[in-house]
Order: structure tokens, then C-alpha cells, then sequence
């Protein structure tokens, strides 16, 4: 048999529901794991609280009450708030918070039996794309340790990627799951904005926050999925009044006649060579199992970057405005007045990029710049959806590449923040547009990093994308291949 | 219309009041909003803004602002935006309010009510939910004290509706009445409790003068009138204080000001050079909110008659003057306490008159409510109706009405025990009139002289050798007869 932590959840389900293998076995493996902190990928493990899980899980095996996904391990994000683990969202304001409740997503994947491993490290409030915005230090590419992991769900992309967890959960504003996981060469699903809960996710960009699975592989990630999803409106107010999919239930589809949809400006000179042969091997790939691909246009591709980089923080620096030192998370020790006590409270508990962001947003917000920024933006918002709507008149699904290169090289982008916002091009107008979307591994680019496939559908078509994955990796083994650091 | 002008200057008013609906719980959070709880015991993890915290719409609130606006003849807006009022103070948990801005819930309509003699209409601008604050607690306060200063967050989340008038009022006086008809209305129909003292309904006033016919002044906006005496010494004090300054050739600076009800004056709090850029933008948390015309008939269907539309039934139904159906329908209780004795008395005047009259009186002095009356409006009709049907006189009647108040019996049983069947046989009746005559010839010669005093002597002699049974009327009819 595998080792226990090359195999993905499908697999340990399987195992667990058979009693091949229990609950507190697959948890004391994974812990094992997790020892020495691999990667700088976790920011919060209690080996207690895991086994106490197990412990229960296998109870429930034992007698029958036991869930879909009972025993096999998860890890979330530290921007899920969670109950039993700290929650800092990977920022020095909230060292040692802890939630008097779970996240939504946190207690609907306790539902469906799943153990906490722990907390992931991520850009601090999910602002970053390489995890090096972390206040408690970066995340290393399995893949490369020189290489950034992604971001801003690097911990969670590292971690699945060397075999610390065999799932996590990521959160996506303007490609914070897709990234990671192509650059550490894992799937991960952002479902249509409102299908999952945002409740207990440290806000970051309202409008456009959004949980989802990342994991081994597509299947994978429609058994988290299905679990995840689901209308939360006494909590959320806007959660989709959509009722929860089995969405491992649509797996099964030929791609014959499926049209895939190829935007030619996901394919221009910023795109590297070795990511673009890549796609491209995929594409043929995706014809050579029955479907066509359908050039398309998303002509306002370029304008998501200023678009996004003013809405995001435009409301990230109203969602941050609750970190103030009165209530919770970090205060100053020493302080003059009210006003001082704020200054340096926040002065000492966000980092740069977080404080770039508020400031950026605070401009776009106020007096005499409102119309020219922030009403111009969500304008130009709504005709990037507009697009994509009329490119689904010609297809079922988009795809394109992920990022217009793999993982880079840490420190690279760390004292130039325009060019690793440019680098978010290809995942933002799916995410202006609340559309479903994810990334699948299809090979490896120069140096032997990874390269990731971004599919893109039509609200709430979750089922098709993720069949199409799962197909794709039916007919290769492009998402069985291990980073080195996964042994 | 002529306003009144106040040293050559007519005032200029409008104002904004902030009503708290009567929810059971916040307008965001599921937590309840009872005033005068333990310090943070009714605040949730929403009204902490604990990260991860999201809002979720009360519908309880919105109806409330839709029976407002549907009171007020305004119009409901099918789709109105939530959005953020971003500023730092530690009673604002989230670092932003979410009120309505550009859009809110109830748009136009109107108040009308009278000033003396004088119908007015005051114009309405709109009506939005928000949310309130916390408190701060300073010094000597639970929480507060030894130089730090404490939060109480269950006030935060409370759901008000800010309602905004256009600058129609001209006079203190106007003012006032605005405010009692605005308080009464929101009473009425039950959307708020009214209660000043717990600030449940505070006012701001935005004062300004101009000469007649210039343009408007700058105004100073009084925050927080949280009673209607306040409200008419702080405009009053404000109006003189303007009209000083202009006259001494100063100009007026906008401001907040605060009324300091034991000087008796008004302190600027803040300036327009100090206000703040609250950065506005529609909440992303919140979805706007959409009102359907189903939703808007279900909530007119269930709403109460309101009091201008009942004090124009009484007159038509009951034949009430107008003064008597607009006094009776201020309170809804009050209303409803006519309704019932007049119904069961079949004298809809005399009920009138005497709720109007004893029952007001008795209540004020008591300083009771109508739900505290301790005389129901059946045994206020079976007193009317001895009125009525001669049994007793309206003097007896008020003997009745005491006794009834302190120990609630039956009305027939009070006029027997106390003897106050009016006299009604004549021969007995004659009997001590003539005795009467007899014994007061001195009263009889100066009547007889042209002294109009000396017949009510007689008369008040004559009710006093009745024992006060006698009915006046056939005591004078009997008397004038005898001396002819």
C-alpha cells in the first residue's frame, strides 16, 4: 500500500470508511509530518485538538453515525477563524486571536468528519501573491525552496504539495487559491462568489472573497467542495440561496464536443515561453479528447489589474478599520492619547503591504476621488462580466494560463509591488466577475516548476469545470507528480 | 403665509430625528436590544465586529421604515443601498456605521399638524436605516474611572431610522409641534417607543435666520434634543444667539453645537474645518435592499388606522367637532378609551367631553398613562349614562367618577350609596324651594330690585337644601316661575 501521505482524500475516505486504516492513524501520520514545520507552512498546530478529532471520528466509524469525508485530515487557511486554534490571518495584529466560533466552511467540513490538522500561513490578510507578506515569515516551493510557494494561500498550496496535509482550504480574492496551487502544482477550485460561506473569513475584499478546496486532484476537490458549499443567509448576507451540490456526482462526462473557450489575450507577450508550451500541450491535450477550442475575446483582460487594485483596497481599508487596539488583536504598549494609541497600534501591527492597501483604498474612497476611482472601477467591473457573458455564447469553459510565469524566485518581487500585482492579469477578471474557476497541474516549465491550467466557467457551473479536470487527469498523470520535498 | 420674524429675522429649521424601532432584536446581529442592561451583556460577536463577523438584514426594521413611509405618504424605494460611514471611535466596533446614503429606504412625504389655529406641513427628505453606536463611559461611570474610559456595546447595532426634514420650520414653536406630531405618529403606528428619556427618539435641529427674503443663512445643528422643552429653549437660545453675532458683524460659522440644559445655552462642538471625509461607499456586505410592491400592500394591510384618518371617522361616525376627534386621537389609547365608552354609552359627546375634561385632568395630576386609568371605559359609560337619562347631575357624576377611581365599583351601586339620585319630584321639589324663599326674603327683595347676584344665591340655597340632588335646571325653571 502508499504511504498514508501520498494519498489524497478520495483515497483515505475509502480507506477510513472501510476501517483499512483509522482515523487516529491517518492523523498521527500527517502530524508526524508536519514536525519541524516543513516549509514554514503551518502558523498553528495542537496535536491535542487533531487526535481529539480523530478519536471522535473513529467513534463514528465505529458506530455508523459517520460522515463522507470521517477522519481524513484538512488544514485550513489562517483566515478561517476557528475556535480550537489560533487565528492571526498572518498578520502580527492578531497574534494568539482566538475565535469564540468557527468559520462556516471551518464547521461544515467538521460536519462532513474531516479532522483539523491546523492553520496555514498566508499573505498577511490574504494581500500578496508569493506568502512573503506573511508578519511570521515566508512559505518555500516544496518544488524549489529558493521559490516562492504562491500566494495568498502559499501555506496551504505548500503544505498539500508536500504531503503535510492531504487537503486544505485556501481563499480567493483576485486569485489567492488558483496561483498557489499552479505554482506548487496542485488543484484548487474558487466556487462562483456566494457559494460558499464568507462567514468566520477574516474579510479582506468583500465583493469578492471567496473559499475553496485545494488538493491533489479534481476529485478531490469536489468531495471538499460538496462538503463546503451550501446557503449560510442567516449569517452571510450574500450567500447564494443555491441548495448544496454533490458535485462528485458529475465527474463522469466525456469532453466529445465540449467548446473551450481560448482567450487570445491570455496568450500575449507577457505570457513565458515555457508556461505557454506548457497551456498549450494542455489545450491539445483537451482537443485530443474530444473537444474544440474556440478562440474568444475578454478585451478588457488588462484593465482587471486597475480595476482590481482599486476595489480590493478600497474595501479592505474599510474591512481592516475594526483592527484598532479597543476591542481585540494587537495594542500598543505605550500610547499619548486616543489618537496616538491608533497611530501606533496599527503603525505596529500591519505590515507594508497591508498598509499600502489601506492607504491606497482610504485615496480611492474619499472626497473628489470617489467617481474617478472607485465609481469608474465597479463600472468597468460590470462590463468585464459583461464579457465573459458573451464569450459564454461561444463556449462552456475558458481556458488560459494561471499566472504568465511559474513560481518565482523569493525576493524577487518583494521591493516591487506593481510588478507582482501585474502578475495577478490572468485570475482577476473571473474574479471581478464572481465566476467559478481553478487551476490544474499541467507540467512542468523551466527549472522544474510547475505550471497551472486556469478553467473558468459560468456561475455556478462548478460541476463542468471540475469534470473537465477530472477528465484531463483520467488521461494524465500530470497531478501525480511529487515536488522533491515530498518524499 | 407670514412668518413670524424675531427682531427682523426669520428663523429657518429643519431637522433630523433619529428614532430607534421598536425590534426585539438589532438591526444587524440576532442580539436583543433591551435598554438598561448590564454593560456588553446584549452585544454579539457581529455587534463586536469580531473578525469574520458579517450583517445580516432585521426585516422587522425595514417594515418598521415602510409603515413610516406609508404613514407619511412618502415613497418606498424598491431598491435602496446600504453603505459605510467610515470613521474611528471606540464606541463604532467596525471602524464604519452602515447607515443608508445614497439611497434611502422612504423618500419624500410629509407631516402635517396644527400650530394653534394654523395648519402646517412640514415637507419630509427621506428616512434610512442605520445602525446606532456603543457608548463611551468615562470617568465615574461601571466601566470607565481611574483616568480610562470604558465601552458598553449594547447600544451598538440598534436599528434607527434617521428621518429628515426639508428646512420648513419658521418658528421654535413649530418646531416643537413638528416634533410632538412626528413622536406621536412613530408612537401610533408602533414603531418606536417614544421613550426621550432612554433616547429612543432624540432630535438635531439645524437653525439658521436670514433676513426675509435673503438667501438662507448658515446653519448650526443642536444634537441630541431629548425632550421637547430642551428642544425649545436650545432653538430659542440658538436663534438670539445667531442673530447677535450677525448683528455685531460677526458671521456664522457651520457647526454641531451641544445645548447645555442647565445654562441654558448652546457650545459649538465641532466645526465644518474639522469634518471628517467619511468615505462613503455602498457596504459590499450588504446586497441592496429590494421592496416589492407585494411586500409594501402586506405591510399597509396590517397597519393600524392612523390618527388623522380615525379623528376624521369620529367626526363623520360620532359627530365629534374637529378639535374634539384630533384631541382624542393623540394617543392611541386614548382613542381606543373613547371609541369603547362612546359605543357603550351611546353619547358620543359626553364621552368626549369627559375624557377630554375629568379623565385628562385626573391622569395628569397623577402623572398616569392611559394604560394605567384605573376607571374602564364600561364603567365610564354607565356614568355617562346616568348623565344622561337624569338620574344623576354632572356634579354628582364627578362624586361617582372620584369613587369609581379609588375603589372601582359599580356605578349604580356608588349613586345609591352615596344618595345622589337627582331629585326629579316636582312636589318635593316645590316644598323646599318655598321653604327657601321663606327663609332668604333679603335675596328675594334685591332679586326683585334688578340684582342678577341674588337669584344664583338662591338657586345655590335651594341645590343646598337638596342635599345636591336637586336638578339644577328645574330648580331655576321652579324659582324664576315663582317669582314670576
Amino acid at each position: 500500500m502508499t504511504e498514508l501521505h501520498h494519498l489524497g482524500v478520495a483515497e483515505l475516505a475509502a480507506l477510513l470508511q472501510t476501517k483499512q486504516v483509522s482515523a487516529v492513524e491517518v492523523a498521527t501520520r500527517f502530524l508526524a509530518r508536519t514536525g519541524g514545520n516543513p516549509h514554514n507552512a503551518f502558523l498553528d498546530i495542537d496535536s491535542e485538538v487533531t487526535l481529539a478529532q480523530a478519536r471522535a471520528s473513529d467513534a463514528k466509524l465505529a458506530n455508523g453515525s459517520a460522515g463522507p469525508l470521517e477522519g481524513v485530515p484538512i488544514a485550513h487557511k489562517d483566515v478561517f477563524v476557528t475556535k480550537d486554534l489560533v487565528t492571526t490571518a498572518g498578520s502580527r495584529m492578531l497574534n494568539g486571536y482566538r475565535s469564540p466560533f468557527d468559520a462556516t466552511v471551518v464547521a461544515r467540513l467538521r460536519q462532513a468528519g474531516m479532522v483539523t490538522l491546523g492553520k496555514l500561513n498566508c499573505d498577511e490578510f490574504a494581500m500578496g501573491s508569493s506568502n512573503e507578506n506573511s508578519a511570521f515569515g515566508p512559505v518555500t516551493n516544496p518544488w524549489n525552496t529558493a521559490h516562492v510557494p504562491g500566494g495568498s494561500s502559499g501555506g496551504s498550496a505548500a503544505a498539500v504539495a508536500a504531503r503535510l496535509t492531504p487537503a486544505a482550504t485556501g481563499t480567493d480574492t483576485g486569485g489567492s487559491i488558483r496561483q498557489p496551487a499552479a505554482f506548487c502544482g496542485i488543484t484548487g477550485i474558487k466556487p462562483t462568489y456566494g457559494r460558499a460561506s464568507r462567514y468566520g473569513m477574516v474579510a479582506y475584499a468583500s465583493s469578492l472573497d471567496q473559499a475553496g478546496p485545494m488538493a491533489h486532484s479534481a476529485e478531490d476537490c469536489a468531495l471538499l467542495l460538496s462538503a463546503m458549499c451550501g446557503p449560510d443567509l442567516d449569517r452571510d448576507s450574500t450567500s447564494l440561496d443555491v441548495a448544496a451540490e454533490d458535485f462528485s456526482a458529475g465527474l463522469g462526462h466525456s469532453l466529445k464536443g465540449l467548446r473551450v473557450g481560448v482567450p487570445q489575450e491570455f496568450f500575449g507577450e507577457g505570457l513565458a515561453a515555457d508556461v505557454r508550451s506548457a497551456i498549450d500541450a494542455s489545450l491539445a491535450q483537451l482537443q485530443a479528447q474530444g473537444a474544440t477550442l474556440v478562440p474568444i475575446a475578454l478585451p478588457r483582460t488588462e484593465l482587471s489589474i486597475p480595476v482590481y487594485y482599486i476595489i480590493a483596497p478600497a474595501e479592505a481599508s474599510s474591512n481592516l478599520s475594526r483592527f484598532d487596539g479597543v476591542k481585540f488583536g494587537h495594542r500598543a504598549a505605550d500610547f499619548a492619547d486616543l489618537t496616538d494609541m491608533y497611530k501606533k497600534t496599527r503603525a505596529e501591527g500591519f505590515g507594508q503591504e497591508v498598509k499600502r492597501r489601506i492607504m491606497t483604498g482610504a485615496y480611492v474612497l474619499s472626497h473628489g476621488y470617489y467617481d474617478a476611482y472607485y465609481l469608474q472601477a465597479q463600472k468597468i467591473r460590470r462590463m468585464i462580466a459583461d464579457d465573459f457573458q458573451s464569450a459564454f455564447a461561444q463556449c462552456d469553459v475558458i481556458a488560459g494560463p494561471v499566472a504568465p510565469t511559474t513560481a518565482w524566485k523569493l525576493g524577487d518581487k518583494a521591493d516591487d509591488p506593481v510588478a507582482s500585482y501585474l502578475a495577478d492579469i490572468f485570475t482577476l477578471p473571473a474574479s471581478l466577475a464572481g465566476l467559478p474557476c481553478m487551476s490544474l497541474p499541467v507540467g512542468l516549465g523551466d527549472g522544474g516548476m510547475p505550471v497551472g491550467l486556469q478553467l473558468i466557467g459560468n456561475y455556478l457551473q462548478e460541476a463542468k469545470l471540475l469534470n473537465v479536470a477530472h477528465q484531463y487527469q483520467l488521461a494524465t498523470d500530470h497531478h501525480k507528480q511529487q515536488a522533491g520535498a515530498a518524499a | 403665509m407670514s412668518a413670524k420674524l424675531v427682531q427682523g429675522y426669520e428663523v429657518v429649521i429643519g431637522f433630523e430625528t433619529h428614532a430607534q424601532l421598536s425590534t426585539q432584536s438589532k438591526i444587524f446581529s440576532r442580539a436583543p436590544t433591551a435598554f438598561g442592561a448590564e454593560p456588553n451583556t446584549q452585544a454579539c460577536a457581529v455587534d463586536l465586529a469580531l473578525p469574520g463577523t458579517l450583517p445580516v438584514m432585521n426585516l422587522g426594521a425595514v417594515e418598521r421604515a415602510i409603515e413610516l413611509g406609508l404613514a407619511l405618504g412618502s415613497h418606498i424605494a424598491e431598491r435602496s443601498v446600504f453603505a459605510r460611514k467610515n470613521y474611528f471611535y471606540p464606541d463604532l466596533p467596525k471602524g464604519y456605521q452602515i447607515s443608508q446614503f445614497e439611497i434611502p429606504v422612504v423618500q419624500g412625504g410629509e407631516v402635517a399638524f396644527m400650530l394653534g389655529d394654523e395648519k402646517k406641513t412640514v415637507r419630509l427628505v427621506r428616512a434610512h436605516l442605520e445602525e446606532d453606536a456603543g457608548k463611551s463611559l468615562h470617568e465615574d461611570s461601571s466601566l470607565g474611572g481611574g483616568g480610562q474610559s470604558g465601552i458598553d456595546l449594547n447600544r451598538a447595532g440598534t436599528p434607527l431610522l434617521e428621518i429628515v426634514t426639508e428646512p420648513d420650520m419658521r418658528s421654535s414653536d413649530e418646531a416643537v409641534a413638528y416634533a410632538k406630531k412626528l413622536h406621536e405618529i412613530v408612537t401610533w403606528i408602533g414603531i418606536c417607543d417614544g421613550n426621550m428619556q432612554e433616547g429612543s427618539f432624540r432630535c438635531d435641529a439645524n437653525v439658521s435666520v436670514r433676513k426675509p427674503g435673503a438667501a438662507l443663512g448658515t446653519r448650526r445643528e443642536i444634537k441630541n434634543l431629548n425632550s421637547f422643552k430642551f428642544m425649545q429653549q436650545a432653538i430659542d437660545y440658538e436663534v438670539r444667539w445667531q442673530i447677535e453675532e450677525i448683528e455685531d458683524g460677526r458671521e456664522i460659522q457651520q457647526a454641531t453645537v451641544l445645548f447645555n440644559p442647565d445654562t441654558g445655552e448652546t457650545r459649538a462642538m465641532r466645526t465644518k474645518e474639522d469634518a471628517a471625509d467619511y468615505r462613503y461607499f455602498p457596504d459590499p456586505d450588504l446586497p441592496p435592499l429590494v421592496i416589492g410592491r407585494d411586500w409594501v400592500e402586506r405591510v399597509r394591510a396590517e397597519m393600524v388606522e392612523l390618527p388623522w384618518v380615525m379623528a376624521a371617522r369620529f367626526c363623520a361616525d360620532y359627530g365629534l367637532p374637529e378639535y374634539d376627534a384630533a384631541t382624542l386621537t393623540q394617543s392611541m389609547a386614548m382613542a381606543a378609551y373613547f371609541e369603547a365608552t362612546a359605543k357603550a354609552c351611546g353619547q358620543p359627546k359626553l364621552a368626549s367631553n369627559w375624557i377630554m375634561g375629568e379623565v385628562s385632568r385626573r391622569l395628569n395630576s397623577g402623572e398616569l398613562a392611559f394604560a394605567q386609568l384605573p376607571v374602564s371605559s364600561t364603567q365610564l359609560a354607565a356614568l355617562i349614562g346616568r348623565i344622561a337619562d337624569g338620574t344623576i347631575s354632572n356634579n354628582a357624576a364627578k362624586q361617582v367618577f372620584d369613587a369609581l377611581w379609588s375603589d372601582g365599583d359599580e356605578v349604580d351601586a356608588i349613586i345609591d350609596a352615596k344618595g345622589l339620585r337627582q331629585m326629579n319630584d316636582s312636589s318635593a321639589l316645590e316644598a323646599i324651594i318655598d321653604e327657601v324663599l321663606a327663609a332668604n326674603a333679603k335675596n328675594v327683595e334685591e332679586f326683585k330690585a334688578g340684582n342678577a347676584k341674588a337669584f344664583n344665591a338662591l338657586v345655590g340655597q335651594a341645590m343646598k337644601a337638596s342635599k345636591g340632588k336637586a336638578n339644577p335646571a328645574q330648580v331655576n325653571d321652579m324659582l324664576k316661575q315663582k317669582l314670576g
